[in-house]
């Protein structure tokens, strides 16, 4: 159980990235397949080859950001669709991290590395039969709070709420004289260099990298915004940031639950995700679900949910006239919000 | 302030949809000068304004703001000098930003963006200032989203992020035509007072006459990508909206034989 909160915040930070792109930035961007991959691969075969394994996390959060870089320039500069120009990304990188793989000083090409003897950033904690236990999550979560405290930070200077502008309303952006183009890649990089980072930290974890790491991580990251989103709001920028990180650690909670159950195989967990995502999505278009959830849970409040423009009525406003004629208007045509 | 010289724009060049935008266009404004723009539909007002933000390049002809050739810089390179308020009340603010955020966003228009932070206690004070301007109470709801604002509400904020760091130049299309009466009375205030007080060269397109000859100094009608007319600070203060129309049917007329021919 305590080995699947681990996992769980090991995810949350690729579920940050996800956060950046498709909540912050509104671009779908599913290298995060490849990205994730080329940080496990990168990592891997440097420890491999006797790196220091920091020196290799940092190595492979910079693969994973070179890989955004990659898509951010097919989307800005030769103006691909966000979704093609990530798919056309995802795929060269299933290559090129087989490439990464084969990079060992014996010369063999891979598939797959094994770490299990080698020293990671997580063998401290292996020796001392740690993983998995209190000790290990208050590690991990400190580090992972860190990170998240890092992505508040970013997106409340100067530079971040130009990125929040050029998701928000690029137009204006431009209009505002920010060169969307930067913006875009710089939070592409960002982005993918968290994935990249969270493929670090789980090949170092889970004592391997293997080539089809990445499958299918876009929609785990995806569920895991969703949910936490849900439970927390997006009212403030770092009660999203937390309710990203509980999202990924509860939707990981929940696999090992599911697990548990003997008929279910581990090849299932696939379609567990796209279910998973399917249901979220869904319900969370559903006006009464949104309400629910609003009532339940503490962190939300009703002015979250995006009402009808409404103005505040001001006695002193020059507008105070019109205010009032629109409410009496309103006022005497009940039926007209439940019709339309 | 602003020269442009020669502008020429086709759509669709070379194809059935070809239309001409712009043919040839000049046209000067002094520092301090507010001229106000009208003509039918597709006369070229809005292309004209989108021409010099920068969101459209030209074909032909020289764009120069305070001297400088800005002819390629894209609209992001010239948001320092110029302040755009859009028709749509949606277009030129960001909804899920707080009514501070794009200030904060406004305020950095055209500067170099660093990791320092967005805002700050001063800051907040200082917007605080300018949102009381508006009279809308903005000021004790800072932190809301702009999305929840009305649409008068929203462009009243648009004006004050476009005026407030005192651009060379304001390009204000139709900005009040998506508003009800009153409030496009309000915002059109607002405007007045807010070039008054920052002393700006603004650029306003319109399709209501009597705006037209209500704000600014000088007037300028525009007919099938070219501008036909144009009215010094003399005449404008004589005219009405009688003379504007007679003026426009007349001329209307007279360029009548090219669209026969076309």
């Amino acid at each position: 159980m305590l080995g699947a909160v681990d996992q769980g915040l090991i995810i949350a930070l690729l579920a940050l990235g996800v956060f950046l792109t498709f909540r912050i930035l509104n671009f779908a961007d599913l290298t995060v397949d490849g990205s994730f991959t080329a940080g496990t691969a990168t990592t891997a075969i440097f420890i491999f080859n006797g790196v220091p394994p920091l020196t290799a996390t940092v190595a492979g959060m910079i693969a994973g950001a070179l890989a955004g870089l990659m898509t951010g320039v097919l989307h800005t500069k030769f103006h691909i669709d966000p979704l093609l120009a990530s798919i056309l990304v995802m795929l060269a990188m299933y290559t090129i991290n087989t490439r990464i793989m084969s990079l060992g000083h014996d010369g063999l090409e891979r598939t797959n590395v094994g770490l299990l003897s080698q020293t990671t950033i997580f063998t401290g904690l292996v020796e001392n039969r740690l993983r998995g236990s209190w000790v290990s999550v208050t590690l991990i979560g400190a580090g992972v709070v860190i990170v998240a405290l890092v992505v508040v930070w970013f997106l409340n200077t100067k530079f971040g709420f130009a990125v929040m502008t050029t998701g928000d309303n690029p137009g204006m952006a431009a209009a505002m004289g920010i060169n969307t183009t930067r913006t875009k890649i710089i939070t592409l990089m960002v982005s993918n260099g968290l994935v990249g980072l969270c493929g670090a930290v789980t090949a170092q974890y889970v004592g391997s990298s293997f080539i089809e790491d990445g499958r299918g991580m876009i929609l785990i990251g995806l569920a895991s915004v969703i949910l936490g989103n849900a439970i927390f709001g997006t009212r403030y920028l770092w009660l999203a940031a937390i309710g990203v990180v509980v999202g990924a650690v509860l939707y990981r909670v929940a696999i090992f639950w599911a697990l548990k159950w003997e008929f279910i195989k581990n090849s299932d967990m696939k379609l567990m995700s796209a279910v998973l995502v399917v249901i979220a999505l869904v319900v969370s278009q559903s006006k009464g679900a949104n309400a629910l959830v609003t009532r339940l849970s503490p962190w939300r409040r009703r002015s979250d949910v995006p009402e009808q423009m409404s103005v505040v009525p001001n006695p002193f406003s020059p507008m105070a006239e019109v205010d009032a004629a629109h409410a009496a208007a309103t006022a005497s045509q009940p039926s007209k919000k439940g019709t339309s | 302030m602003l020269t442009l010289t020669g502008v020429s724009k086709t759509f669709y060049p070379g194809t059935a949809n070809e239309r001409v935008a712009l043919h040839d266009v000049d046209l000067e404004l002094a520092t301090g000068d507010f001229v106000t723009v009208i003509g039918s539909n597709g006369a070229g007002k809005s292309t004209l304004l989108n021409i010099i933000g920068g969101s459209l390049p030209v074909d032909q002809g020289t764009v120069l703001i305070g001297g400088k050739d800005v002819t390629r810089l894209p609209a992001h390179r010239r948001a320092a000098r110029v302040a755009r308020v859009f028709q749509d009340p949606q277009a030129g603010t960001a909804p899920h930003l707080t009514i501070e955020q794009n200030l904060a966003v406004a305020l950095n228009r055209g500067r170099r963006l660093t990791l320092g932070r967005g805002l700050t206690r001063a800051r907040r004070a200082s917007f605080a200032e300018h949102l009381a301007t508006l009279e809308q109470g903005l000021e004790n709801r800072m932190n809301h989203r702009v999305g929840l604002l009305s649409g008068g509400q929203r462009q009243a904020l648009s004006l004050l992020m476009a005026t407030f760091t005192r651009p060379d130049l304001l390009l204000l299309d139709e900005h009040t035509a998506a508003l009800d009466p009153e409030r496009a009375e309000l915002v059109l205030r607002l405007t007045a007072q807010m070039i008054d007080e920052h002393r700006l060269t603004a650029l306003m397109v319109t399709h209501n006459m009597e705006h037209a000859l209500r704000m600014g100094n000088r007037l300028i009608m525009m007919h099938e990508g070219q501008i036909v007319s144009s009215l010094t600070p003399e005449e404008k203060a004589q005219a009405e909206v009688s003379d504007l129309l007679d003026w426009f049917s007349q001329k209307k007329g007279g360029l009548s034989d090219r669209t026969l021919l076309t």
